[in-house]
């Protein structure tokens, strides 16, 4: 968590200790070359007619597209539809995103706000975005560290002595990852698989093996390796993995409002189990006057 | 008849306590809370802040700590109208989402780390690492941490609990500390009250009410994660009250801001080329 960590302020405080320069700057001036939309005319999208120039861009070039800011030829984009097909669409409501829609169903919420709430826990940091996010800095940040001259093993070494973990390496639930074979299937089959993050993925799990730390490569370090192949950075591979889990999410969500309300996975009380405090008497507290 | 067996999963607690109804093993006859019954005892007996309090901290409040949460409570129950997480949940309300969305909306936005509850966390971290050592407050402010965290938030650009836009500390925010000051059984509130001119020295922006925050969950004896998670419930009656008043105002009496957008690469109306026809 960044707590207690903050930058150096991108606005300058000694002068907004005078003025609120930075506010009245930007009252009513929103400058921005990402797009606007023409009122019964047209819409521009990073500089482009979307009506027109981007008509026949698909959806997830389109995506990558906002985004990057760069338009990814049809087999870039079939990689990350792959990618997503392949390692994050699984509709079993056990998972704890694919739950919460699962739950949203059962309790008769709608679609959207049970989409919403397991996008959102989607962000976890042991698995989706957190691991994602991890999964590609550790990528980046070892390559630049070979690029160095520095040595992988030690690199590794250093890493769990600060982290305890290596980001992509080991599962929670089961080590073994069964969709690290498709996905190496797929990106065989586009080009993809001897790219350089890639190569350093399968380097790095090797020598995990060597040094008998019994990690085994998950699927958050394919997917990275295979997006900073392409040239994504850690923030743009975040931004892009966002959407990921929804095909498997709304099936789930679908499931269960087809079932009577209220059923999906009941907990009677005695699958609580209490371990707190045993049953005590509420002293009325004398309150004070506000002050 | 019961269906637990040892391989049964449970849920593990130590917070909340039901015994079945004789009738219905899936409806409880008894709820404890720490070990109060819920509405044998506390429902007659407890207000709602002290049941909050008791839920975050697992023991009753004293009167000290129930005046303090209680008048935090009112000083951040409504952000104010112009504030992002509010305008977050009148974008809802304008344009007829669901209620839950516009309160879905505000928190996330209001849990962000200018002004939101993340700020609130990365303020009670100082809280815990500098306490009430000036010296201490001005090594860290002036150097701040040597690397950041990876993960998905955005770094925060600012000192947190100060306002990198203001130019004086507001007068609301002037009179909430002084009186969470005055009523608080810490020590946070009273050395900030006294140390607040000298922090805003130091970090050249005013106090803001995270920073209030902050200080107040701390002398409440909040960890950061449960004042992040106070700051997001607590802020939200405002969120709620105003997506309602703009849903029934409705869009065409909200601001557009249609002469508010400056695109800097307009390639202006698509003109189809006639040679290629």
């Amino acid at each position: 968590m960044t707590l207690g960590h903050f930058v150096s302020t991108k606005i300058p405080c000694d002068s907004v200790m005078k003025t609120p320069v930075a506010l009245e700057q930007h009252e009513d001036n929103w400058k921005t070359s990402m797009g606007a939309w023409f009122p019964g005319d047209r819409v521009v999208f990073r500089g482009k007619d979307l009506l027109n120039e981007l008509k026949d861009i698909s959806w997830v070039g389109l995506l990558l597209f906002g985004i990057t800011g760069r338009f990814f030829n049809e087999k870039q984009v079939r990689l990350f539809e792959g990618l997503w097909s392949l390692s994050a669409s699984f509709p079993d409501p056990r998972l704890w995103n694919n739950r919460v829609a699962a739950l949203a169903a059962t309790a008769r919420s709608t679609g959207n706000l049970a989409v919403s709430g397991a996008v959102a826990v989607s962000e976890a940091r042991i698995y989706g975005r957190g691991a994602d996010i991890r999964a590609i800095d550790f990528l980046l940040r070892t390559k630049s560290k070979i690029d160095a001259e520095e040595d992988l093993g030690e690199i590794i070494r250093e890493e769990l002595r600060e982290r305890r973990v290596i980001p992509g390496y080991g599962r929670p639930i089961t080590n073994k990852d069964e969709r690290i074979v498709p996905v190496k299937r797929l990106a065989e089959e586009l080009g993809f698989l001897h790219g350089t993050y890639v190569d350093l993925a399968f380097n790095i799990e090797q020598q995990l093996a060597r040094g008998r730390w019994r990690m085994r490569m998950n699927i958050a370090a394919l997917c990275a390796a295979l997006a900073a192949d392409q040239g994504l950075s850690r923030q743009e591979y975040y931004y892009i993995s966002i959407p990921s889990f929804i095909a498997g999410i709304l099936p789930c969500f679908i499931d269960s409002t087809q079932k009577p309300e209220g059923s999906f996975l009941p907990l009677r009380c005695q699958r609580v189990l209490y371990e707190g405090k045993l049953p005590r008497t509420w002293n009325n507290q004398q309150k004070l006057p506000v002050a | 008849m019961s269906r637990i067996s040892a391989e049964t999963e449970v849920v593990r607690t130590k917070i909340w306590l039901e015994t079945p109804q004789l009738d219905d093993p899936f409806s409880a006859s008894k709820c404890y809370c720490y070990g109060y019954d819920v509405y044998g005892d506390l429902l007659h007996k407890a207000s709602w802040t002290e049941y909050v309090f008791l839920m975050f901290s697992g023991e009753a409040p004293s009167p000290a700590q129930i005046l303090l949460l209680d008048s935090l409570a009112v000083a951040i129950a409504n952000p104010g109208i112009r504030d992002h997480s509010v305008r977050a949940a009148m974008n809802g309300g304008v344009g007829g989402s669901p209620n839950a969305a516009c309160l879905i909306a505000a928190l996330s936005v209001g849990a962000g780390g200018l002004g939101g509850a993340h700020e609130v966390a990365a303020a009670m971290e100082l809280w815990t690492r500098c306490g009430a050592d000036l010296n201490e407050w001005k090594k860290r402010i002036q150097t701040p941490h040597d690397r950041q965290p990876i993960d998905t938030w955005p770094p925060i650009e600012h000192v947190p609990g100060f306002n990198p836009h203001g130019v004086s500390c507001p007068k609301p925010l002037l009179e909430t500390l002084h009186h969470l000051a005055n009523c608080s059984p810490g020590e946070a509130l009273p050395w900030l009250e006294t140390n607040r001119a000298n922090l805003e020295q130091i970090t050249k922006c005013p106090l803001a009410m995270p920073g209030i925050a902050a200080a107040a969950f701390a002398d409440l004896g909040f960890s950061s994660a449960q004042a992040e998670m106070l700051y997001l419930i607590m802020r939200l009656p405002g969120a709620a009250v105003h997506a309602l008043e703009q849903q029934r105002l409705g869009w065409r009496k909200y601001p557009f801001f249609k002469n508010g957008l400056h695109l800097e690469n307009d390639p202006g109306p698509f003109r189809i080329n006639q040679d290629s026809l």
